[in-house]
């Protein structure tokens, strides 16, 4: 037994357990935090896999991004310290029995399925060439899908910005009172 | 303890696959349903990269197939916490069963 998969094995346990504390816990702020360490544990199997490019990807988006956006939406959206009402014990069998029953399944469906390799030798993933192969128009470029993604995120970007727009209630009423406020905040 | 190969990482993926439906299904609170959310795509592209490194070595369509599912999870994320936070400035709640006057 290696260092390689002892740390393999750290690395999955820290996963899947703080991804299970992440769903159960009743402090919401904790799940949050939980959430943040399963990411984190996700990233290092990556770097594990040796694909760098992909967990740095990982962090950044994920633990630098998403998981910050999450606690903001908490803190202004919930109560400091307040926990989560208590689950109907009915609702939390059932879903737990359809969560286990899903995953019998799908491990029975692998342990009975046996995977072949190609064989052939194998590209690095590095920065280069997935910089190469991002931006190549020919039969293994995937230059359509970047575009298209940048077109989502733009449409997600104004999105945003359309549903979070504040709406005045009485707009014409309240507009010279809008304005005096907003001189004073510096927008 | 065995080496780990590419079953244990499938493991590693369906058992983050169904943390995140379980979460899904018990949750009532938007914000904790969209962390489930995102332990499901996690998953998902645990999968990708799994597959990518053992059966396809010599292409990497399952790196880019991440790349575009990180993406989308990012703008995914951000159009949603938008919803949540106008949702709780009209209802006062991000509770699902308190938001059944979403309709226009």
């Amino acid at each position: 037994m290696s260092g390689s998969t002892i740390i393999f094995y750290l690395l999955a346990a820290l996963t899947l357990v703080s991804a299970v504390l992440a769903v159960t816990t009743r402090m919401i702020f904790r799940a949050a935090i939980y959430l943040l360490f399963s990411l984190i544990g996700i990233a290092g199997i990556y770097f594990w896999l040796q694909y760098e490019f992909i967990a740095a990807v990982q962090i950044v988006v994920y633990v630098g991004g998403i998981v910050v956006l999450i606690i903001f939406s908490i803190f202004l959206t919930q109560q400091a310290g307040e926990k989560l009402p208590k689950q109907k014990p009915g609702r939390q069998l059932f879903s737990a029995l359809a969560a286990f029953c899903g995953l019998a399944l799908v491990m029975l469906q692998l342990a009975q399925h046996i995977f072949v390799s190609t064989g052939k030798t194998a590209i690095e993933p590095t920065v280069t060439n997935i910089g190469n192969q991002m931006l190549g128009v020919d039969d293994n470029g995937y230059a359509l899908p970047f575009e298209v993604v940048s077109i989502l995120l733009l449409a997600a970007l104004i999105g945003c910005i359309v549903i979070a727009l504040k709406t005045k209630p009485n707009g014409i009423m309240n507009k010279e009172q809008g304005i005096s406020n907003n001189e004073g905040s510096g927008f | 303890m065995i080496e780990p190969g590419l079953y244990h990482l499938l493991f590693i993926s369906t058992a983050l696959f169904f943390i995140g439906v379980y979460g899904f299904f018990t949750r009532r609170n938007l914000v904790t349903m969209l962390m489930s959310v995102e332990l499901i795509l996690n998953s998902v592209n645990l999968n990708f990269i799994a597959f990518n490194k053992y059966l396809w070595p010599d292409r990497l369509d399952g790196v880019f197939f991440t790349i575009f599912i990180i993406a989308i999870a990012a703008a995914e994320a951000a159009v949603a916490i938008a919803i949540i936070i106008n949702l709780y400035r009209s209802h006062r709640s991000i509770d699902v069963e308190n938001t059944e006057g979403m309709k226009f």
